[in-house]
């Protein structure tokens, strides 16, 4: 894992002292909300319905065992005992107060951790493939790279004001976890014929209510060229990017207005002029760098699989482990959607007792997904009933990993002021009801996002089934929408016609899970039938 | 971080309200002219950029400049940044002033992109100016005030290196 030098923490120091100073000027009232509020934003610090709610960092979803520790102490001293995994691969805590902030970074920064550029109009935490350095089918570790970028990006004087909020990703392999097509930028490191590194940039990918699949700008830049090439993207947007409007902000209507060839070369333009001002980092950094990502000591030689005759344990290794690329070793995933549970919500003793299992199990090494899970990336699979138990013991062992009770969620109208509607009651009756029906293990691979309105928190124009929140003449009511899909094979979803009541949107579903089992065909996931039968037959079943 | 060289509260000159000015030379004394109008007239040498305006256009003129106003109409309006470092990029020398909207938590950015005069359009309160402009013991990333970046002080470049 990366390790901060002293420039690290250093910048990391004067951030929180900078933080407590703007507290302190907002409470005596020289700033006012106006001005504060992006200040905060840029640390973290969002308003909600009923308090400050506070989004910590996880650059590119890695922790250590002792950072994992410190988000389960400040869940128990400053918030009411529970943390909140996001989307982003971050944690929120949705109930802070204002004037224990900068104590809160303060405790952060002991462990290398802070809150900067979580929210704002800012380039955002650097996220990536949360099997990075495990995975099997990797050509490399993404992390480094997201490392880098992350330094870029940080207090990056020319693009700390953008039009709008900016996310990166950065993916090493052709299977894509980490919904890098739906990103600002996505970046995926791949090798050429010749066997060396290169990095694909792809440009204008998004969600929120103009939803769009991002296009390849630029199939090969040298990773010595990676930030250089990184800038110019951000110039060209930042030159251009409206102001005008906030919803037409984004660097995907910038693109689709001027069209990605154009923008492509105006790029390439600004990158050859780029590349003659400096501000590259030596490669020396680079490699400095990947030596903190060099594989932990690997037991050699271990050979694979594991005693599968406790069935409990046989139905969780084979949906919630993932193929590691040395032998003996797995990646687990602990679900942190439990039955009627909040997606992506843990105690504070289930944070400190992953922090212990990550230390114990897996390198001292743990990941947050996106799919707000937790990684253990390193596993021996020997010791894999061991972990299991520990896990079912604290109500850990959830074995639905892409099941349809592995909602993503956004936390909706129970906390978020911009909500149509809310999302995590949803979720947990939608998960209740495949758990009563028992179909959830025959339904298979089943992606179920919600947000709780058109920002798309949730992902849901990237879930097999999709569900939205809107405001109906003041009503709560759900959109649903079907085939929808963040991997390799990314598409967006499509709305199937009037929307429902919680109870009517539950059933909807359902449904539509019912018509997919009566009509797959070997082998199929509901993705794949619904796009063999397409959205008529659905329709007939929901409305007909 | 250096000291203004003038521009303090009894410096009040006329035009814009210069509060804090990182240079030495004569001031400009007449009023900047809009992009379009600057460019087609020979004589102005004071120019003033709105957000909305390309600071490329700029670029064939820069020998004839002495001032480079950008406007911040609102400071999280951020493309004057890309526009002061576009005109340090392509070697203007000149002042470059960055005006309106211009707030405390802004100043350390608008020095980095090459910004040596600040006209906000509401006094600043000079302690925590003081403070703002000398926030950041190091830096991350090149910009335009030669600034050796972290990772060139890590690799034995200026000011030192080595990891700490
Ligand atoms: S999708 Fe909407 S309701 Fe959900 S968290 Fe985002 S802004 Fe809030």
């Amino acid at each position: 894992m990366y390790q901060y030098d002293r420039y690290d923490q250093q910048m990391v120091d004067a951030r929180v002292a900078d933080f407590r100073d703007q507290v302190r000027r907002r409470l005596d009232g020289k700033l006012t909300e106006d001005q504060f509020k992006p200040l905060r934003l840029m640390n973290g610090l969002y308003l909600q319905l009923h308090a400050y709610m506070l989004r910590v960092a996880v650059p590119y979803g890695t922790l250590s065992a002792a950072q994992m520790h410190m988000l389960g102490t400040i869940a128990d001293k400053y918030d009411r005992g529970y943390g909140h995994f996001t989307t982003r691969q971050n944690i929120q805590y949705n109930w802070i107060r204002l004037e224990d902030a900068p104590d809160i970074l303060s405790e952060l920064s002991t462990v290398e951790m802070h809150a900067i550029q979580t929210s704002g109009n800012c380039i955002r935490n650097i996220s990536a493939d949360h099997f990075a350095g495990a995975a099997a089918d990797e050509v490399a570790d993404p992390r480094p790279y997201a490392e880098l970028m992350r330094q870029w990006s940080s207090f990056h004087p020319e693009f700390s004001y953008l039009p709008r909020k900016f996310k990166i990703a950065v993916i090493a392999s052709e299977t894509d976890r980490a919904a890098m097509r739906l990103h600002d930028i996505g970046i995926r490191i791949h090798k050429n014929d010749a066997g060396e590194l290169g990095a694909a940039f792809y440009v204008g990918g998004g969600m929120g209510r103009t939803p769009m699949i991002s296009h390849l700008v630029r199939e090969w830049v040298p990773l010595d060229r990676l930030i250089t090439y990184a800038e110019a993207c951000l110039r060209v947007y930042n030159r251009y990017g409206r102001r005008d409007n906030k919803y037409k902000a984004r660097i995907k209507i910038l693109l689709h207005e001027i069209g990605a060839e154009d923008y492509a070369a105006q790029v390439d333009a600004e990158y050859q002029h780029l590349l003659d001002q400096g501000v590259e980092p030596p490669f020396a950094e680079l490699e400095r760098i990947r030596t903190f990502f060099a594989d932990p000591s690997f037991v050699q030689g271990l050979s694979d699989g594991v005693d599968q005759s406790d069935q409990a344990f046989a139905a969780w290794v084979q949906q919630n482990t993932h193929l590691h690329r040395m032998h003996g070793y797995t990646s687990a995933t602990i679900s942190l959607k439990p039955v009627g549970g909040i997606p992506g919500d843990a105690t504070a003793a289930q944070i400190h007792l992953m922090a212990d299992l990550a230390k114990e199990f897996s390198f001292d090494e743990c990941r947050v997904t996106h799919a707000q899970n937790i990684v253990l990336p390193h596993v021996e699979q020997r010791r894999l009933y061991e972990l299991w138990q520990r896990l079912d013991a604290a109500g850990l062992a959830t074995a639905n990993l892409d099941n349809i009770g592995d909602i993503i969620a956004c936390p909706g109208l129970d906390y978020c002021s911009l909500a149509n509607a809310r999302a995590i009651p949803l979720a947990q009756k939608i998960s209740q009801r495949f758990a009563d029906n028992g179909k959830e293990a025959v339904i298979g691979e089943l992606k179920l996002k919600i947000s709780g309105c058109i920002n798309a928190c949730g992902h849901h124009h990237a879930g097999h089934i999709g569900i939205l929140g809107v405001d109906r003449k003041g009503r709560e009511n759900y959109q649903l929408l079907l085939g929808g899909s963040e991997g390799a094979d990314t598409s967006l979803g499509k709305i199937t016609g009037p929307g429902f009541d919680e109870d009517g949107v539950v059933d909807a579903i359902e449904k539509t899970t019912e018509l997919y089992l009566a009509q797959r065909q070997e082998g199929e996931r509901f993705l794949d039938t619904y796009r063999r039968i397409g959205m008529e037959p659905f329709k007939e079943v929901l409305y007909g | 971080m250096a000291e203004p060289i003038s521009g303090t509260d009894s410096e009040a000159r006329e035009l814009d309200d210069v509060q804090f000015r990182f240079r030495n030379d004569e001031m400009v004394d007449h009023p900047a002219v809009t992009v379009d109008a600057f460019v087609g007239q020979t004589n102005a040498s004071a120019v003033r950029i709105e957000p909305g305006d390309d600071a490329r256009d700029l670029l064939l003129h820069l020998d004839r400049i002495a001032l480079v106003e950008v406007n911040f109409p609102s400071f999280g309006d951020g493309r004057g940044y890309s526009a002061a470092r576009i005109l340090r990029e392509a070697g203007y020398a000149g002042e470059l002033r960055a005006v309106g909207d211009v707030l405390i938590d802004q100043l350390s950015h608008m020095r980095r992109c090459g910004f040596d005069s600040f006209a906000p359009a509401v006094r600043l309160d000079a302690t925590d100016a003081e403070r703002a402009f000398a926030t950041w013991p190091d830096v991350y990333q090149a910009a335009v005030d030669g600034r050796a970046p972290i990772w060139t002080l890590r690799h034995g470049g200026r000011d030192g290196g080595g990891n700490g």
